[in-house]
């Protein structure tokens, strides 16, 4: 009996060691791939012979050098967070103020016009990026960065918006209305009081705000045009891939090295996004 | 209690200001809502107006011409392809991720060593931008050194002289794109089933264990339906990202072999952004409309009932 028992929990943790083997392998071997084909020579990336999953030559930073020397990927990278923060600092100061006048506001009216917002999240580029081709053509910011801090903040605001009213509406108003009994006035309590302990909100949103806008490619292939204003997500699949010739070696380390810090600092704030995402469906 | 006196206080302290408040939300409100008017609001009616029209990159006017746009997009083959793939590549992949998912999330409800470090390895194809992982990918599904072709080789799963052409065969390149799609949509999924699993009381599979329920009996009369809201939830959000891709046709395909894996997006950038057609490039981006309508009907019901319990 014990040992039936035994033999039923071992199977157990067999399987579950399975199936996270199975799935940690499809979901991360891509990234391993990167990795492995990053510090790669050619020739031994060319040698369809030898087994490709082991160094067959020692490693090489070659790849690295060209991808840094001769490409505008650090130009790349250099955009996408020149973007990010102005595209961040936008979202903050129109999402802030209406998440919180939603979460306060008496009545249905707060829930309705919060829901509306959130919907228009899923308005996606891929149906707005031909109008606004010409919108930017008419306003004369092809090929400028300008274009991109301008239309971002139409998808990064609707979620934030939203992820901010979830949050003050978790802060009691008790706090709010002890604040101005004491003579703050409601600008001054949200201030003075909310705000300091809403931190933990408003950095889940910066952070989701920059790696939406890391990820985003469709408005960017769109509006620009010019290899020196592409951000990481559009360059590399685009002006890397040019061509009949593929280096591979670099483009794996271009990917590799947008990809990871991104994901490390995401997936600190992952729980947060979740509760945005799943709408009042897990209470 | 604490609301009974807070009442009391704004009516006997601020009669005022409790009116000047609507004027606060209001004046809060009003950038964003401005913004999301101009930047989504604006470009979504021009959109419809330009699938009715004949405008061009290049042209200086437009003329309004009915229906003539959406008659002229229809008539070509490649629309209904992309119409089809779309369809294709959407259910399928929510068939596969949410499989996964939940076989995934359940794994990842117990504690166990290294557990936050399997989790991040896990939502690395989430996190990372899609662009740069789908470049992974036509690395790995490259014509000549395919590494899914050598370890079948090694693994004499194909045959010495079987070398799949990943993304060259019509059939193959779909299956590519699916498998692509079901890797980026699984994370996802994941933590949202995950956050559904962790939220079911414990008391209560404890409460069923004593009255004699197994494991099977209790996933399928209290997990499962316990999860179904937030299962949907899952579902919804990889329906809007799947149905509305551009980047993974886009980077692995192009549409190609001879546009035999065009989706509505990759369509719709191709016709109005490259071809220059942006009527007829609206056109085809709004037939994603109607179902990203339906998902958002579906999510106002859910977000109904949230509130009524």
């Amino acid at each position: 009996m014990r040992i039936a028992a035994k033999a039923k929990r071992v199977a157990g943790t067999a399987g579950h060691a399975g199936v996270l083997v199975f799935f940690v392998t499809f979901l991360a071997f891509p990234f391993y791939w990167m990795l492995m084909t990053t510090f790669k020579t050619t020739i031994d990336l060319h040698d369809v012979s030898k087994n490709p999953f082991l160094f067959n030559e020692a490693p090489t930073l070659e790849h690295l050098k060209v991808l840094f020397e001769d490409t505008q990927y650090l130009q790349w990278l250099i955009n996408t967070g020149a973007v990010g923060v102005a595209v961040v600092a936008i979202t903050l100061v129109l999402a802030v103020p209406a998440g919180y006048a939603l979460a306060r506001m008496t009545g249905a009216w707060g829930q309705t016009l919060g829901i509306a917002i959130f919907l228009t999240y899923l308005v996606p580029p891929t149906i707005l990026f031909i109008p606004f081709s010409r919108i930017i053509g008419a306003l004369g910011l092809q090929d400028s960065l300008w274009s991109l801090v301008l239309v971002y903040p139409s998808f990064t605001v609707p979620f934030c918006t939203w992820l901010l009213m979830g949050f003050y509406k978790a802060i009691p108003r008790d706090l709010e209305d002890a604040a101005m009994i004491d003579g703050l006035s409601r600008l001054g309590a949200f201030v003075k009081v909310v705000t300091p302990i809403s931190l933990a909100g408003l950095l889940t949103v910066i952070i989701f705000t920059f790696t939406l806008v890391t990820q985003e490619f469709v408005y960017g292939v769109t509006f620009i045009t010019a290899a020196s204003s592409y951000t990481v997500s559009v360059g590399v699949p685009t002006f890397l891939v040019r061509g009949d010739v593929y280096f591979w070696g670099s483009m794996m380390g271009a990917c590799l090295i947008a990809s990871v810090p991104i994901a490390l600092i995401y997936n600190l704030f992952v729980d947060r996004f979740v509760a945005g995402f799943t709408v009042g469906a897990v209470k | 209690m604490a609301t009974a006196t807070a009442a009391k206080t704004q009516v006997s302290y601020r009669p005022r200001l409790a009116d000047n408040e609507r004027w606060l939300w209001r004046l809060m409100l009003a950038p964003a809502i401005l913004y999301i008017v101009l930047l989504v609001g604006f470009p979504f009616l021009l959109s419809l107006y330009y699938s009715l029209s004949d405008v061009t990159v290049g042209s200086r006017e437009m003329n309004f011409v009915g229906l003539k746009t959406f008659a002229r997009i229809i008539e070509n083959r490649t629309f209904w392809t992309a119409l089809r793939n779309t369809l294709v590549i959407t259910i399928v992949t929510q068939i596969f991720a949410l499989f996964f998912a939940n076989v995934l999330a359940m794994a990842l409800s117990t504690d166990f060593r290294g557990k936050w470090f399997v989790r991040f390895l896990i939502l690395l194809p989430w996190v990372a931008p899609i662009s740069l992982g789908a470049i992974g990918w036509l690395w790995i599904y490259d014509s000549i050194y395919s590494v899914i072709n050598w370890t079948g080789q090694a693994l004499r799963i194909l045959g010495p002289n079987d070398w799949p052409i990943w993304l060259g065969q019509p059939n193959l390149a779909m299956a590519s794109i699916i498998i692509v799609q079901v890797w980026r949509i699984v994370p996802l999924a994941t933590v949202i089933i995950l956050a559904g699993l962790t939220s079911i009381p414990q008391d209560i599979h404890d409460a069923a264990q004593v009255d004699g329920a197994g494991f099977w009996r209790r996933l399928l009369q209290i997990t499962f339906p316990l999860l179904l809201p937030i299962t949907l939830v899952a579902v919804l959000f990889g329906v809007i990202f799947t149905f509305t891709d551009l980047i993974v046709v886009f980077v692995l395909t192009r549409g190609g072999p001879y546009d035999t894996t065009q989706v509505l997006a990759s369509w719709a950038f191709f016709t109005g952004i490259q071809g220059g057609d942006l009527a007829g490039g609206a056109a085809v981006s709004l037939f994603l409309f109607p179902v990203l309508t339906a998902v958002a009907i579906v999510f106002l019901i859910l977000a109904r009932r949230a509130e009524v319990t």
